[in-house]
Order: structure tokens, then C-alpha cells, then sequence
């Protein structure tokens, strides 16, 4: 093929414009800014300023403890569900396939904040309707929001309840790629299903799944709509403060842009170690 | 004779054992199902409730006929509707435009060799797991201060139309057509931006289509920039202006709970209508 360099550049010309200014100038911007001490007028460039506050700062580690503990809860439950719904909705026994598949990939239309009211209404302590279900077979109620756990916990379930779904569509387009007759031969020979599921299903897809982990990871990394909502700007007590919602405090209430920056980058960190741990997960073997 | 009867004792129990896998597969995915839908469903239960109704102590699974005063008292705590027309005008705007700048360059990643191409591919797959959090204060700030553009149409279109994923998916498109249709048309002396327009696009009708549904959407219910940005009331998306209510003291949940309606059924309605797009564009990011 021939070189084409200005056709192509005047076809890719409007969507590089776009990026230079929204995202590259941007990524660069902020790194620079988070060496700026910004609540001085003018800013002054002062290197240690918001990384040293980092460093010995509560709040930062409370809000990284919280988002590293529903990352590490969060994420696995959630994927290991998306597997499940995905292969049962692939299963040729399944009647009424359009029913579920409405079921599980519905939540994926549903927006941050109708759903964050919908769950912060069904976990209210003395009306909602999880309490009221939970009283009707005898058990006690639980105060949702004055306690860390708990308040954890709906995080928790309502982002499960949104991204799984999402997941198994991803899951179950990978599945639908996998060709069908290693599927017969392991039948002719008598495998079970189970064994197929662990020997042929998971190994093959394997790739997506990484592919899934690490974009919820990094979605759930950046965790602030359910936060800031469902149990109220991270409450109790900033017992569900998040990354996200602490960058949200000290760059938008606070106006403290250097901060934030420092916050931003150290989840820019995390996400890049991510990223090198999935391409060491799916690299290929020699 | 006996083989016979063997093999149609085993081919026997495989069917008795398909029915018992098939019953035991739909006790299990029944009650998961209704767990899932039951979210949605107590949505719309709250939203056809008088706020009384919703505080009382009674069990209510059914709906009421307090939509319409539900939608009202949303009214009378904020200005839904208009926040609505914003999001409808923005979210058509953005989503033809952001349609039309990522075919144009997926349309250049798939068809043309360029000095600097691995340059602008390492650019799209590097930026889908880099945190948004990264851009989002001097994007703020940019925006904002520099181009004085708060409050107005233009931030909510403008910045978030870089995307990745929909750019690798049109390269993907693009380039499974065949070569020839374009150098046929080369050869006739067809200018390219009129092979893209008037050979390419029409030929990736339903690839478009499953682009623009997730555009739309994620468009339609995007929060933190319109948040940030559209913060005055009168410039407020839909879904900024229903967050402002969560949280008060004096205001109607049934209200808020027809707004959540209002956002979600239209999107379930084009969900199941066109699931196959849908499913198509969300699946498009991981599969190559």
C-alpha cells in the first residue's frame, strides 16, 4: 500500500484536534499543575507542596483504603457473576432466552443518578423496601447509611446490579466466538459439562476476561456518582469516601486544582500498573 | 438386539438428564432474573406513588395512579422538563457529530497507510485505561476560565467527543469491507471523501447504527463534566438537575422517582427495540 499521508490526516484531522486539546494538553497540564501550589494567586510552582500533603495525608488514605476494599470485593463478585449470567444465557436449554437477557442487560441503559435514587429509596432505614422485605420474614432491620459496613455494602451491590450485565454481554459475545466443534469432540469423549466449562471455556476466555477486570477495576477505581449520591458524599463520616470523591472535594469544592491533580495521578498510576499486569496476564506464551 | 436396547436406554437417561439440567438451569436464573429487575420495577412502583405512600410502613409492589402528580411536584422542585430538552438537543447534536469525526478517523486507520499511523493507534488504545480523573481538572479549568464556555451547549458537546472504543470499532468495520468496491471506484476518478460518504457509510449502515445507540446514551446519561461544567440552573442536564434533589429535606420522591422514570424507559423502550445494535456496540470493544 502506498503512503497517503494527506488524505489520511485530513480525515483523522477534527477527531486529533479534539484530542490534542481535551486530552493531550490536558494529561500533560495536569501533571504540571500538580506541581503548582494553586491556592495562591498566581500559582507558584512549588514541587513538594501537594505531593508531600499526599503523602501524610488522612483523608487520602482513607478514601484509597475504601476504593482498594470495593475494588477487591467489588470487581470479582461482579465479574464471577457476569461469567455465570453469560454462560447460562449461551446455554441451548434456556427458554424464554429474550426475558433474562432483558433481566441482566437492562441496568446497562440505566443512568448513575435514577439508579443511585432507586437504591438510596430501597435501603432507607425506616421506609425502604429491603427493610420492610427483611422485617416481613422475621429478621432485623439494618441502619444502611449510619454504618461503615453496611453503607459499603450497598455501594457494592448497586454498582454489581449496574456493570454485571454490561459484562456479560462482553462475556457472552466471546463465548459465541468460540468454535463450536471443540465443544463436540469434548462431548463425544465424554467430558462433562463441568469439566468443559473449566478445561475449554475459561482458558479460551481468559483474554476478555482480563479485558473486563481491567476496565471494571478502572471504572470502579474512579467510583464518585453512587458515593456522592447513594450515601451522601461519602458518608458516614467519609466511610465510603472514594478517590473520586475526595478529587471531586478538593478540586471542585475546595478549588484546590493542585491537590487534585496529585490525587488524579496517583489513580493515573494505579491504572497503568493495571494495565501492565493485564498485558503480562494475557501476553502471549513463547 | 441387545446394542439396541443399550443404546436407546443410554440416549433415555441423556434426555432425562438434559430435562433435569434445563429445570435446574431456569430455578437458577428465575430468581436471579427477578432480583435484577427488581430495581427497575420498584422504580416505576415509587414513581406512580404519593409521597405518603412511599413513607409508610406498608409493602407496595404494585403501582399506584400519582404519576402524573408525581411529575408535577418534580416540576415545582426543579425545571425537569427544560433540563430535559437540553439533554435531548445535546445528545442529538453530540451523537452526529461524534458518529461523524470517529468514522472519518477509523475510516483513515482502516484504509489508508500514513506516516505516524502506530503513533495515533498507540494514542486510541492508550487512552481507554487511562483514568478520565487525569483530564478532568484542566479540562475544568480550560473550559471554564480560559474559553468561558460554562454554562453552555458547546462544553457539554465539544470535550467529550474524543472517544476510543468507537474509533477502533469503525477501523474494525472499515477495514472488513472489500478493497476493491473503493479502488473501482478510485479508478472511475471518485474523490475519497465522496467514496467515504457515498460508498463507505452507506455500507456500514448497521455498524453506524450500534455506534450512535451507545453514543447516545452514554451522552443521555453522562453526570460528572455536565456536573461540573452546567452547574448553573437553566444550563443543567436531566440528570444534574434530578441529582440537585437527592439529598434535600422539603422535596417529593415521588417526584424524583418520575424523573429516574422519565431518564430510564425511554432507554429501555430503545434498548428493546433495537437490543441486537446495542449488544453489538457494547461487545465491538473487547472482541477484535
Amino acid at each position: 500500500m502506498r503512503y497517503q499521508n494527506a488524505t489520511a490526516y485530513r480525515f483523522l484531522a477534527p477527531y486529533l484536534l479534539i484530542f490534542s486539546i481535551f486530552w493531550l494538553w490536558p494529561i500533560i497540564n495536569s501533571f504540571l499543575i500538580s506541581f503548582q501550589a494553586t491556592r495562591t494567586v498566581p500559582w507558584r510552582f512549588a514541587p513538594t507542596f501537594n505531593w508531600g500533603r499526599l503523602i501524610g495525608d488522612p483523608a487520602f488514605f482513607n478514601a484509597l483504603k475504601n476504593t482498594l476494599l470495593i475494588l477487591v470485593i467489588q470487581v470479582p463478585v461482579m465479574i464471577t457473576l457476569a461469567i455465570v449470567m453469560a454462560v447460562l444465557l449461551n446455554s441451548p436449554l434456556l427458554k424464554a432466552r429474550g426475558l433474562f437477557r432483558f433481566a441482566f442487560f437492562a441496568p446497562v441503559v440505566v443512568g448513575e443518578v435514577a439508579y443511585s435514587a432507586v437504591f438510596r429509596l430501597m435501603f432507607n432505614l425506616d421506609y425502604g423496601i429491603i427493610n420492610k422485605l427483611l422485617n416481613s420474614v422475621g429478621l432485623p432491620r439494618i441502619d444502611w447509611f449510619s454504618n461503615v459496613t453496611p453503607a459499603m455494602a450497598v455501594i457494592m451491590i448497586a454498582v454489581t446490579w449496574r456493570w454485571a450485565g454490561y459484562n456479560a454481554i462482553i462475556l457472552l459475545a466471546g463465548l459465541q466466538s468460540i468454535p463450536q466443534d471443540v465443544y463436540e469432540a469434548a462431548t463425544l469423549d465424554r467430558v462433562s459439562k463441568l469439566k468443559q466449562f473449566f478445561y475449554i471455556t475459561l482458558p479460551l476466555l481468559k483474554p476478555i476476561i482480563v479485558f473486563c477486570a481491567v476496565l471494571s477495576i478502572i471504572g470502579t477505581m474512579q467510583l464518585f456518582t453512587e458515593p456522592f449520591l447513594i450515601t451522601e458524599r461519602g458518608g458516614p463520616g467519609g466511610g465510603t469516601e472514594t478517590l473520586g470523591l475526595l478529587l471531586y472535594r478538593q478540586g471542585f469544592r475546595s478549588l484546590n486544582f493542585g491537590y487534585a491533580s496529585a490525587i488524579a495521578y496517583t489513580m493515573a498510576g494505579l491504572a497503568i500498573a493495571i494495565s501492565l499486569v493485564q498485558l503480562w496476564l494475557t501476553r502471549e506464551p513463547k | 438386539m441387545s446394542s439396541r436396547s443399550a443404546s436407546s436406554r443410554s440416549s433415555s437417561s441423556r434426555s432425562s438428564s438434559r430435562l433435569g439440567r434445563s429445570i435446574a438451569l431456569h430455578l437458577f436464573l428465575t430468581p436471579l432474573a427477578l432480583i435484577w429487575l427488581f430495581p427497575l420495577w420498584m422504580m416505576v412502583i415509587f414513581s406512580t406513588m404519593p409521597d405518603r405512600g412511599i413513607f409508610s410502613p406498608s409493602i407496595e409492589l404494585l403501582p399506584h395512579g400519582s404519576f402524573l402528580d408525581n411529575v408535577n411536584n418534580l416540576q415545582r422542585d426543579t425545571n425537569f422538563i427544560g433540563a430535559i430538552g437540553i439533554s435531548v438537543s445535546v445528545a442529538v447534536t453530540y451523537t452526529f457529530l461524534s458518529v461523524l469525526l470517529t468514522s472519518m478517523a477509523g475510516w483513515a486507520l482502516a484504509r489508508y497507510q500514513f506516516f505516524g499511523k502506530g503513533v495515533v493507534v498507540a494514542i486510541i488504545l492508550g487512552t481507554i485505561t487511562l483514568p478520565y480523573a487525569v483530564v478532568l481538572i484542566p479540562q475544568f479549568i480550560m473550559v471554564a476560565r480560559d474559553f468561558k464556555l460554562a454554562n453552555t451547549w458547546v462544553a457539554l458537546i465539544v470535550p467529550p467527543l474524543f472517544n476510543s472504543l468507537g474509533v477502533l470499532f469503525m477501523r474494525q468495520s472499515f477495514s472488513m469491507m472489500p478493497g476493491d468496491l473503493f479502488d473501482a471506484a478510485r479508478v472511475e476518478g471518485v474523490k475519497e471523501w465522496r467514496i467515504f460518504l457515498f460508498v463507505a457509510l452507506p455500507l456500514a449502515r448497521p455498524m453506524l447504527a450500534a455506534l450512535a445507540i451507545i453514543l447516545f446514551l452514554a451522552s443521555w446519561n453522562n453526570y460528572l463534566w455536565p456536573l461540573l461544567i452546567n452547574s448553573k440552573p437553566g444550563a443543567m442536564t436531566a440528570p444534574v438537575a434530578l441529582g440537585t434533589l437527592i439529598g434535600l429535606t422539603k422535596v417529593s420522591w415521588g417526584g424524583i422517582m418520575a424523573g429516574a422514570v422519565m431518564l430510564t424507559v425511554p432507554m429501555l423502550v430503545v434498548f428493546v427495540l433495537l437490543q441486537r445494535h446495542f449488544v453489538a456496540g457494547i461487545a465491538a470493544g473487547a472482541i477484535k
